[in-house]
């Protein structure tokens, strides 16, 4: 009994840790982002542009960017991954399955640098080629490279949910004369769509989160991208970029803005996904 | 910071490599007798422009005396002095003086060490070759915004410019921009480095590197007629040159000091001569 309570208390020290470090964050960078929201900057964060020399610190083209890039990365990587999930949990559970999964469980691990070589070695001359236009440094490109980085941690949720669906369901489609794509519509769509969400959240997270790719292949130019073929900035790329200026400098301080977007922006993300779950109220949300 | 480090780390490791099999034959060791007997590291980081001398001096001291650790990162200019100033660094490199403010807050020592003139560098497949202080200012506003117009392929121009802490960018800027505006479609590299790699990859782009960065996989460009080489930017007919300094702070270890003594001998400064850049002594 006693050495239960203990346990307790070692596991609810290490959760306060954790919520207190996340906290601490978000407060280090509140206070150190301060001078930029009381300078009367606030506003001009979101209206101005990005130019240091005439004194705007604008990031309306970074939020543009860093939103643009994760959601179009979405777009390729969702159906990439739930057909490549489909695949290794409900059609092909075998040995083909196996080899998939085990590709994608490595594909994890690969560093993204790694992604940004590759990519502006193939990648940037290729779409450079086949569309004429610009650098092939562009937002495609970057949401390229971000959809293969983030579905593999899609795929494995994806699949792991999949995989949860009771066998008597799939036994019951079965005996019901349902075929496989039947029961994925029917049954296991519809009990693992929390899974689902918690991938995509995830995914989106990893995406508006990586640094490296964009840094290195979306090209990094400040103005509004006006299509995606254009050059653009992210919020991570921005803060990789500045960081070498003074530290007493506005430029500096407002990254402090930047990092707060991010975190906001993760926070509602992660909120609305959970939102979503309660709502529907069951289930633990893995 | 980590991130330049980090680019700088893999692109260093990757010159390293590249550079095992051309060592020079042998190198006078009288040069380098202050560093016999002496142990520790040597961190140095910042100007990216400095990188290719600063490689090749650590590898010929670290090859005298294998108890020398040198570690080299880019950055930037005013990372280099930041760095330096704040202890993180021995060295900080630097392709601008430092400010008068930057050098009371952290009480700096400054070195010259060579002159280094700023090219202008397209993709060698691109027919320009010359421009004009007003083309050039045109290129880098976005007025001009396709080749054709300078007599060139009819492809839209690539502009390729640096953060605001590099140093290379303020000197371009001041001297070859006349400090004008820069569009805001301009790509950006991190390093001088990046910058060469990037124009060598894009036959459509135009960036600015330092000439000692200068090999066969860019073209340099001439500016209103005069090609950035070494005698044009030794006598000052090609306008657009630096000094390239090291800082370090008052209190720095004198092997840090040692370093930069060696990079001021003449064996030092026959580096610079020997990567493209012309020697203060």
């Amino acid at each position: 009994m006693r050495k239960e309570i203990l346990v307790e208390k070692i596991l609810f020290v290490t959760a306060a840790g954790s919520v207190f470090a996340t906290a601490g964050v978000f407060l280090f960078m509140f206070y150190l982002g301060l001078p930029v929201i009381t300078g009367g900057h606030l506003g001009d964060l979101f209206t101005s542009p990005w130019a240091p020399e005439q004194g705007l610190y604008g990031i309306r083209s970074m939020v543009a960017g860093s939103l643009l890039i994760s959601i179009l990365s979405l777009v390729f990587a969702f159906p990439l991954s739930l057909g490549c999930s489909i695949f290794i949990a409900v059609l092909n559970p075998g040995k083909m399955g196996w080899i998939l999964k085990r590709t994608v469980q490595f594909m994890t691990g690969i560093p993204t640098v790694v992604y940004g070589f590759v990519g502006i070695f193939l990648l940037v001359p290729l779409i450079r080629n086949l569309f004429e236009y610009g650098s092939g440094m562009s937002i495609l490109t970057a949401a390229f490279l971000l959809a293969i980085l983030i579905t593999p941690t899609m795929v494995l949720i994806f699949s792991e949910s999949f995989r949860r669906v009771p066998v008597s369901y799939l036994d019951a489609v079965k005996a019901l004369g349902g075929n496989p794509v039947q029961a994925f519509i029917h049954v296991i769509l519809p009990y693992s769509w929390q899974g689902i969400i918690a991938g995509l959240v995830l995914a989106v997270g990893r995406a508006m989160g990586d640094t490296m790719i964009s840094l290195m292949v979306a090209g990094n130019s400040v103005g509004l991208p006006r299509s995606i073929l254009d050059s653009g900035r992210t919020l991570t790329g921005h803060i990789g970029l500045i960081i070498a200026a003074d530290f007493d400098s506005l430029e500096f301080k407002s990254l402090f803005a930047c990092g707060m977007i991010l975190y906001v922006f993760t926070a509602l993300i992660v909120t609305t996904a959970r939102g979503l779950h309660y709502r529907k109220g069951a289930g633990s949300f893995k | 910071m980590k991130l330049n480090t980090t680019i700088f780390g893999i692109s260093l490791f990757l010159l390293l490599v590249s550079g095992l099999s051309a060592q020079p034959a042998a190198v006078s060791t009288s040069s380098l007798e202050p560093f016999s007997g002496e142990k520790g590291t040597v961190r140095i980081s910042g100007g990216t422009a400095h990188i290719p001398v600063m490689r090749e001096a650590a590898s010929r001291i670290m090859k005298f005396n294998r108890d020398i650790r040198i570690t080299i990162a880019g950055g930037g200019s005013g990372a280099g002095i930041r760095q330096v100033g704040e202890g993180l660094v021995d060295i900080g490199n630097s392709g601008r003086m430092a400010t008068e403010a930057e050098i009371s807050k952290y009480d700096l020592r400054i070195f010259e060490l060579a002159v280094d003139g700023v090219a202008v560098v397209v993709n060698p497949r691109n027919p320009v070759k010359a421009l004009s202080s007003p083309e050039l200012r045109g290129i880098y506003s976005g007025k001009i915004s396709n080749w054709k117009e300078l007599g060139g392929n009819d492809k839209q121009i690539t502009v390729y410019t640096r953060d605001n802490s590099s140093g290379t960018r303020a000197v371009f800027w001041d001297k070859a921009l006349n400090r004008s505006m820069i569009t805001d479609r301009a790509h950006f590299a991190v390093s001088n480095g990046a910058m060469k790699a990037a124009v060598s990859q894009d036959p459509n782009g135009i960036g600015y590197i330092s000439a000692g960065h200068i090999d066969r996989s860019v073209s340099p460009v001439a500016l209103d007629g005069i090609l950035p080489g070494l005698e044009n930017i030794k006598s000052g007919t090609y306008p657009v040159s630096r000094i390239l300094y090291a800082n370090t702070r008052s209190n720095s270890r004198a092997l840090a000091l040692k370093f930069v003594d060696y990079l001021l001998t003449g064996e030092g400064q026959d580096l610079f001569a020997e990567k493209g850049f012309i020697p203060v002594r």
